[in-house]
């Protein structure tokens, strides 16, 4: 930026160039703030789709492994029968042991952890925080990431376990919620258990429709029956338009000791 | 502007090649950490809630 000019005839291709003084100009300093502006503009880009989606996912994912392990960690109970093969037909699929009615953990106070979930068709080994409210304090978190809608039933309970994630930056915890397929499996993992969901259906809405986070979705009035899972994000990608909201039914429970279901035991034991 | 700058850093040019990548750092963690992330919550509010939280 400062040549070192020793012979007169620099120094003065230099004043030339930047006027009589030598000194800095109006113009010149005006240019140097357009340029400046130019590359901040880019740099906001940057964050944008690379510090803000792909540093905060992997931060989000590292801090949902890490209270995963610390509940596999803490759990005392005793261990549970897991399911096991027919010795005659090694190649069946393991008897499912039924472990009864789901366990309903207590309502976490706000922004605290209290799930994990996971979601094989987000990415072989997409794990994320489920936390308490759909604030700006859980949502736009680094460390958390997708937000419980308060007053929603929590895992394994009758009714709706409704939750929120951005669909892009910030981690875009739901990025790929539009590529669901029926069956699809969504765990969720509590310090009690896994409970592992099936997709069922999507539907597109405007932000003002409540009644999807309903026990009943879209059914207010309605005695809920099943134990139902919603995602919701926004749609379509960086817009805030419309919202995409994706429901799964439960389909079973296991307790932490009884070991996590087939799908997810290597993801679990990535994490360690 | 930035030869101003550049004349008021102390040292020989590889000191002040390092105080310019250290304050170029500095701005980023600045930008990176409270300016953009205010800038993103004025011109885009992404949410992804309904009932318009």
């Amino acid at each position: 930026m400062c040549p070192q000019a020793d012979d007169p005839t620099e120094i003065d291709a230099l004043r030339s160039r930047r006027g009589k003084s030598g000194k800095v100009t109006v113009v010149g300093v005006l240019g140097e703030l357009l340029i400046t502006v130019g590359a901040l503009v880019l740099l906001f880009l940057g964050w944008q789709l690379w510090w803000n989606d792909m540093i905060m996912a992997n931060s989000q994912s590292s801090a949902a492994s890490e209270i995963s392990q610390d509940w596999i960690a803490q759990d005392t109970s005793t261990p549970q029968p897991v399911p096991t093969v027919d010795p005659a037909e090694p190649s069946a699929t393991p008897v499912p042991v039924d472990y009864g009615v789901p366990v309903v953990g207590a309502v976490a106070s706000n922004a605290e952890a209290f799930a994990v979930l996971y979601v094989p068709r987000f990415g072989a080994d997409y794990h994320r925080s489920i936390a308490e409210g759909t604030g700006h304090d859980v949502l736009n978190s680094n460390r958390l990431g997708i937000g419980h809608y308060a007053g929603t039933q929590m895992p394994g309970e009758v009714g709706n376990f409704a939750v929120a994630a951005h669909r892009s930056a910030y981690g875009g915890a739901m990025h790929l919620i539009n590529e669901l397929q029926l069956g699809d499996a969504i765990y969720v993992q509590t310090a009690d258990g896994y409970y592992t969901y099936r997709y069922r259906d999507t539907e597109y809405v405007i932000p003002s429709q409540v009644r999807v986070l309903a026990s009943v979705p879209n059914n207010p009035d309605g005695t809920a029956v099943d134990r139902i899972i919603t995602l919701t994000s926004c749609n379509p990608l960086l817009s805030t338009a419309e919202r995409i909201i994706a429901y799964g039914v439960l389909e079973s429970w296991q307790p932490l000791s009884a070991g996590a279901p087939a799908e997810l035991a290597p993801i679990i034991a990535a994490q360690g | 502007m930035y030869a101003a700058l550049w004349r008021v850093l102390p040292g020989p040019i590889w000191v002040r090649i390092i105080l310019v990548l250290i304050l170029m750092v500095a701005v980023l963690a600045v930008l990176a950490t409270w300016v953009y992330p205010w800038i993103d919550g004025i011109i885009n509010g992404q949410e992804a809630t309904v009932g318009g939280a």
